[in-house]
């Protein structure tokens, strides 16, 4: 009879391929993994992507500048204002359009709103991996709650089409400052609370503490940013680096981890909740008063209420619904900050109503080359705990 | 952003050490650009990455636009930024279409910026741009079997056609 030393050998001399995915509950979207496993050890791994992929940078050649808006919002589906502000940013910067104060503290709201929200569907469903289930349902409580204010201002809980070209679409409705201010109140109690419940447990800390470590330099070479490169120790973040909106007027910090491992990148994106309810208060604060978008007829459509009185109005109106703003050739690379990293948007202009390419540099594409650093020599649950702090959106990375 | 004399600066500089490399700038809407010889592509991004006092060491997008009808038409950008002086300049290398079923190629960048790697990927995978050097060079996010080159401008907005075979089956 074989020593049980002998068998854990002859399992471990094999090499299996494995394949996990597309779809998998663990793969946080349409991800396939192909896996050679030794034993319980990933020993090469190769990420295998484009299952949703639906041409969305293609068709937008196809629409008016106006219309590409709802589009783009469905690349990243968790993180749409960002989407909304690469691409209207970017519009902005090609028309030299100056948007108004108040839209950009408007915008730079619900951008952290949104980063919040973002960052509680990775929370709930990585520590769920984890076998955290509870963790899913506070986080979705709280989400749902961000989700009743986007709905509240734009009408719609997800996609909302709320940032326009030279601003925003509507200003935000009566009781909507209130409810968000007790929102930003309650965010950072809630993070403790979560803290309560992750940062004492053991099997979440040996699960993550010293797992799926990368080192700094070697994720600066494989353009990594976001949560992911601060948590190695790298203090980069565009909201700091360039000025956009009302960033340079706020105060905030940068959390930044020290060694790179997932708990880190739990650290890290859960420090960050906190100072984005602060900007959140900040902006309901420091609200300007003034119009909530550009007053230049050639881009931003008149007010509804002009259009019975006023025939340039209507005429003004027609023109933007039917062909929509024309744009002067030119190009514009315009890049954000976003829950995950830089999100840059590329715009070219040929002089017609349509934009002649758009692209979005998406940071889930480019982190999960980052993938194979973090789970090769570790156990297969550890791929899966990488995986979900690696934080894909699969409609992202498609595209 | 470095400003127009700036960039002018480093094209001079660049100019003294690699002749010829970088063939004119741009400075249009507060964004810098160098536009390089394509056949001395790496010549310009591995300066801008080593220089001392420069250090453009970060490489945060590569992505290609289709200029048609502009010739040479195909754009490759380089985004490239200076953590320390917080910086951006834009390499471009315009490449010609060779015709017929050729691909217009480049050199590959990835030895330099390890992160090029999905992104000349894909731009292989919808412009169909040669990125010679390159350690995989296939498609990523479309079909490995898919035939054409979508994002050129030439390609049609069409669809795939769709063969309901219940409907043929049942009431064809």
């Amino acid at each position: 009879m074989a020593e049980p030393a002998d068998l854990l050998d002859d399992r471990t001399q094999e090499v299996m391929t494995v394949n996990i995915g597309p779809h998998h509950p663990a793969t946080h979207g349409v991800l396939r993994l192909v896996v050679d496993l030794e034993g319980e050890l990933v020993r090469e791994l190769a990420p295998v992507i484009g299952y949703v992929h639906t041409g969305i940078e293609k068709s937008c050649e196809d629409k008016s500048y106006w219309k590409v808006i709802p589009f783009v919002e469905r690349m990243d589906y968790v993180s749409y204002f960002f989407q909304m502000e690469a691409y209207c940013g970017a519009v902005e910067r090609l028309v030299d359009l100056e948007i108004p104060p108040r839209a950009k503290y408007l915008r730079t709201l619900f951008l952290e709103l949104n980063r919040i929200h973002s960052h509680l569907v990775w929370l709930g469903t990585t520590a769920l991996d984890l076998g955290a289930i509870s963790m899913l349902w506070y986080c979705f409580r709280e989400r749902d709650k961000i989700l009743d204010l986007f709905e509240m201002a734009a009408g719609q809980r997800m996609h909302t089409r709320y940032f326009q070209v030279g601003g925003v679409i509507e200003d935000i409705p009566l009781g909507f400052e209130e409810k968000c201010r007790k929102f930003a109140e309650e965010m950072p109690v809630r993070v403790g609370q979560y803290e309560a419940l992750l940062d004492r447990n053991e099997v979440f800390l040996q699960r993550t503490k010293g797992v799926g470590t990368v080192e700094r330099e070697r994720l600066l070479e494989l353009g990594v940013t976001g949560p992911l490169l601060r948590a190695a120790g790298e203090p980069w973040d565009l909201r700091k680096a360039f000025d956009y909106l009302a960033y340079p007027e706020l105060d905030f910090k940068i959390p930044v981890g020290t060694v790179g491992d997932n708990y880190d990148r739990y650290r890290v994106r859960v420090a960050e909740m906190v100072e984005s309810a602060r900007i959140v208060a900040q902006c309901l604060d420091k609200l300007p008063d003034g119009p909530f978008i550009a007053d230049d007829r050639k881009y931003v459509l008149p007010p509804r209420s002009e259009l019975p009185t006023s025939m340039e109005s209507l005429i003004h109106h027609f023109k933007l619904v039917t062909e929509g703003f024309r744009v002067g050739p030119g190009e514009v690379y315009y890049s954000i900050e976003s829950p995950r990293g830089e999100l840059g948007c590329f715009v070219l202009a040929d002089g017609s109503a349509k934009p002649a390419r758009v692209h979005f540099r998406d940071p889930s594409f480019v982190n999960l080359q980052s993938f194979r650093d973090m789970a090769v020599d570790s156990y297969i649950a550890d791929m899966i705990c990488s995986l979900g702090m690696l934080d894909p959106i699969l409609g992202g990375v498609d595209r | 952003m470095p400003d127009a004399p700036g960039l002018e600066l480093i094209r001079g500089e660049i100019e003294r050490d690699r002749p010829g490399a970088v063939l004119a700038t741009s400075f249009d809407r507060g964004q810098a650009a160098l536009i390089a010889d394509p056949e001395r592509i790496l010549d310009v991004l591995a300066w801008l990455r080593d220089e001392p006092g420069h250090r453009y060491d970060f490489l945060s997008s590569l992505h290609v636009a289709d200029y048609l009808p502009a010739e040479p038409r195909f754009g490759v950008h380089y985004e490239l930024i200076n953590r320390d002086r917080v910086e951006r300049v834009r390499v471009k290398a315009m490449l010609a279409d060779p015709g017929d079923d050729a691909l217009p190629a480049i050199d590959s960048c990835v030895d330099l910026f390890p992160t090029a790697n999905f992104q000349e990927r894909e731009a292989f995978d919808f412009f169909g741009i040669e990125f010679r050097g390159h350690p995989e060079l296939t498609r990523i996010l479309l079909p490995d079997d898919y035939v054409g080159w979508p994002q050129r401008r030439d390609f049609p907005v069409g669809g795939e056609p769709v063969t309901f075979t219940y409907n043929e089956r049942n009431y064809g």
